[in-house]
């Protein structure tokens, strides 16, 4: 057994293997580092002078270990055709705006933020900490951003540059023009409210015709910003819904602010009645207050949404007639082009394969993690990446005709078809607006025959008091507040009317590769025929040191360190590798490539080790199911909803892991189009479903459902589609989001039932003219403050439970 | 009472006042990023004494 156990790694907190800890020197100690990948980036902070860090910092940093090292990958960003896309111009500069991954405190930005200025070049490098946004400015002529992007790469950050939103920025004005709007009603509403003590204590006191006259003179003049500025957004949304012949909240609100403050003006041209400015300013305040959280968390979400649509550069290289070889745009590809496709790179568009033999991986579209071995002859996907070695491709379909065009073609069909769950909360409205509309009538006619004079200001009250203020904060508290939990949970929603269906939901149906499985091949067994494992999993891991292909990523990932040299290494494409170490040949791969047999059939993937004289050792090679999913699952169905799991896997692999984590039904070997109909079938028999997929081959499917979560780490195609968003991919959230889901229901209903109660508590007592504007004012605080703080307490998540 | 004819109008000058501070910040995104502003100016600050001593 290991000693004691050692300190967590000193840069991202993981735990140090006692055995062979990597060492390096930060703030004048030995630091122990968990990965190599850890302690070269706190070398590189070191080297950098920066290392003021790692005493500033609140939070251990995130481990780099997915910030992938290729620089190659970056180099497309330095190219016009791709840069067209995301720099601007900035004071004669080049300026980009980055989304930033790893960010985990503020010395975070701190260090990003000298380290950038570092570079030669950098003009302005400002990272903002509430989107993990970095806006740069630099000198295009004196650094390329590729460098720029890779020495935040050597620090363990990640930066992107993402498609830039027409609607988040839509969102974003929108909400700082509410925040204008908010700004006048609340200043101009604190002045009314002082003005008014002074006239409610006036009533009480007795005051002097003049000097109440002139204070409601000049509440008035304030309340008239307030009134047709700030409160403009109600009323156009009233007149909307009008014309639309409904009857909204909003509808209810104009009525009564219409009202009041126009008999309000009323009774200050003719000097007697009552006044309810002060009612109308608070009124406006506080709705727009819930209107502005509202629009905030909308453009929180919008934002993360449009950072994680990372922007990948398309480019292909396109080869001419002369055999010079041309970079283009991938949209500027036709039919019968010829292109090479380099190892590593993504395949621009359809075609097949006319010299060169690769293979590639098209796990984005099917959900198969291993590559396809691919020769002369065969048709490639574009959106799939090519392996090992360069291919030449004869384009078949580009742009508009490729599979993922067919694809996404597929999905605007689903999301056009999708079903959706009719909204309640505006149903209310309508009855309540009409109720309050007969009533005040009524009120009126009773009193016209009774006490004429007293007509009006009773109706008047009746409205005011009937004010809807509590009403509609009822609702959209309610959402912001579970939102912006849910976010910080890690559950993104994108869309409004998520949380209704969530809590609604019967059926959760799993995408196997991506979702329950993290979507790359782990050794998860190795057993050695002869001699000591250690040493044949040191061998095999040094032959595939430099391979990018799945099979030798998992080989790289084994907690090993001084790899021995290898010699003579070589690649035979789709069979494994060979290669010279310490004078002795070995081979890794196939049974078959290995050691000259056949293996017996076998569901998982084995790689077998040998040198001359046969076998040495057997790696079993699987993908990994995420560690969360089985509570996940688990929490699920003690909540009483289905699991399924629909994959396009054609092996047994689905069925075991669907045993493994007691998925009430499970499907294997569908295509896109098929999942979209089981999907459809069960939602014809009644079921709310909810798809949780990260794929391309996914997204029809989640186009249909009534729900559909995508995780962070997916695809473009399946985020665009997705309602929800499960940002660290931890699927044990989603239990904890149905709850809070169900919670949040619970708290609207809750809060429709309070603001009703008052409303129709003092309904009779303003009928009878005994509600003074004090008293109208005071009980609509209170009621809208009661409404206010239940809803706050969404803002913690229930646990979700643990047993099924 | 006929002081609050000379404090009324000066209590609307404050107003004034404060709504046009307050559109200024918002058109010169006082209220774009709440975090790093507040913690660059610590972390700068610390740094410099690091290096003084």
């Amino acid at each position: 057994m290991a000693q004691a156990l050692a300190a967590p790694c000193y840069h991202c907190g993981l735990p140090v293997s006692a055995d062979h800890p990597f060492v390096a020197t930060v703030l004048g100690a030995p630091r122990q580092f968990c990965c190599p990948g850890c302690q070269v980036v706190a070398a590189t902070i070191v080297a950098s002078g920066l290392d003021s860090y790692y005493a500033d910092r609140d939070s251990t940093a995130v481990s780099p270990a997915n910030v992938p090292a290729a620089l190659s990958a970056l180099l497309a960003f330095d190219h016009p055709e791709a840069q067209r896309d995301f720099v601007g111009v900035e004071d004669g500069m080049a300026c980009v705006e980055l989304s930033l991954d790893n960010i985990s405190c503020a010395a975070c930005a701190w260090l990003i933020e000298k380290r950038l200025h570092q570079e030669p070049g950098v003009a302005r490098a400002s990272v903002n900490l509430g989107n993990h946004r970095l806006h740069l400015v630099w000198h295009a002529e004196q650094a390329p951003l590729s460098q720029l992007l890779s020495a935040l790469q050597a620090i363990g950050y990640r930066a992107r540059p993402f498609r830039a939103d027409t609607h988040a920025t839509q969102l974003k004005q929108e909400s700082l023009r509410l925040l204008t709007r908010l700004a006048v009603a609340g200043l101009g509403m604190m002045q009314v409210m002082m003005y008014a003590t002074g006239l409610y204590i006036g009533a009480f006191q007795g005051i002097s015709p003049e000097s109440r006259d002139y204070l409601r003179l000049v509440s008035g003049l304030i309340t008239m910003p307030i009134f047709f500025y700030s409160g403009m957004p109600f009323y156009t949304s009233a007149w909307r819904a009008v014309k639309a012949r409904s009857l909204n909240m909003d509808v209810t609100v104009t009525v009564a602010l219409f009202s009041a403050f126009f008999t309000s003006v009323y009774a200050t041209a003719i000097r007697s009645g009552e006044t309810y400015f002060d009612s109308v300013s608070m009124f406006i305040f506080f709705l727009l207050a819930s209107r502005f959280l509202e629009s905030k968390a909308r453009q929180a979400a919008g934002e993360t949404a449009t950072s994680l649509m990372a922007l990948t550069p398309r480019l292909a290289t396109r080869l001419e007639a002369d055999g010079s070889e041309h970079i283009v745009g991938a949209t500027q590809l036709v039919s019968g082009d010829h292109i090479l496709v380099k190892p590593g790179e993504t395949i621009p568009a359809d075609g097949e394969v006319i010299a060169g033999s690769s293979a590639a991986t098209e796990a984005l579209l099917t959900g198969e993690p291993l590559p396809i071995p691919k020769q002369m002859g065969d048709s490639v996907i574009g959106g799939s990446i090519n392996g090992e070695s360069p291919l030449t491709i004869r384009v078949s379909r580009a742009g508009g005709d490729s599979t993922i065009a067919t694809l996404n073609r597929l999905l605007n069909r689903a999301l056009a078809e999708k079903p959706r769950l009719a909204e309640r909360a505006d149903q209310l409205a309508q009855y309540f607006v009409s109720g309050v509309l007969l009533l005040s009538a009524a009120v009126y006619l009773v009193w016209h025959f009774m006490a004429p004079e007293h007509a009006l200001w009773a109706m008047l009250a009746v409205l005011v008091a009937t004010c809807p203020c509590a009403l509609s904060l009822a609702t959209p508290t309610a959402l912001s507040t579970a939102t912006n939990a849910l976010a910080r949970a890690g559950f993104l929603i994108t869309r409004g009317h998520v949380l209704e269906t969530l809590a609604q939901a019967t059926h959760v149906i799993f995408d196997k590769t991506g979702t329950l499985t993290e979507g790359r091949l782990q050794i998860s067994a190795s057993s050695a025929l002869r001699g000591n494992i250690g040493d044949w999993q040191r061998i095999a891991a040094a032959l595939e040191s430099q391979s990018e292909h799945p099979v030798a990523r998992a080989f790289q990932s084994l907690p090993l360190y001084s790899l021995p040299a290898v010699e003579n290494r070589r690649q035979i494409s789709g069979s494994g590798m060979s290669g010279v170490v310490d004078g002795r040949e070995y081979r890794l791969g196939h049974a078959e490539f290995a050691f000259g047999e056949r293996g017996e059939q076998d569901d998982s993937l084995t790689i077998w080790l040998s040198d001359a004289d046969g076998p040495l050792a057997s790696f079993t090679l699987s993908d990994t199911l995420r560690p969360e999913a089985i509570v996940a699952t688990r929490s699920l169905r003690a909540l009483g909803l289905q699991t399924w799991l629909l994959s396009g896997d054609r092996s047994r692999t689905p069925q075991i892991l669907g045993e493994q984590l007691g998925m009430n039904h499970v499907q294997g070997g569908l295509s896109p189009e098929q999942k979209r109909e089981m999907v459809q079938q069960l939602q014809a028999q009644g079921a709310i479903v909810v798809m949780v997929g990260d794929g391309v081959n996914d997204a029809p499917s989640l186009g249909q459902a009534h729900l559909s979560v995508a995780m962070a780490s997916g695809t473009d195609l399946a985020q665009t589609t997705a309602d929800a968003l499960l940002l660290h991919d931890d699927l044990r959230v989603l239990a904890a989001a149905h709850g809070e889901a169900r919670a949040t229901q619970r708290i609207i209903r809750q809060n429709l039932f309070w603001a009703l109660a008052y409303n129709i508590s003092v309904l009779p007592f303003a009928a009878c003219g005994l509600v003074p504007p004090w008293m109208a004012a005071l009980g609509m605080a209170t009621s809208s403050l009661v409404v206010v703080c239940n809803a706050l307490r969404l803002r913690r998540l229930p646990a979700p439970p643990l047993e099924a | 009472m006929e002081v609050i004819y000379f404090l009324v109008p000066i209590s609307l000058l404050f107003l004034g006042t404060a709504v046009v501070f307050f559109v200024w910040a918002i058109k010169h995104d006082q209220f774009e990023d709440f975090d790093s502003p507040a913690h660059r100016i610590l972390l700068d600050d610390r740094e410099l004494r690091r290096k003084q001593r």
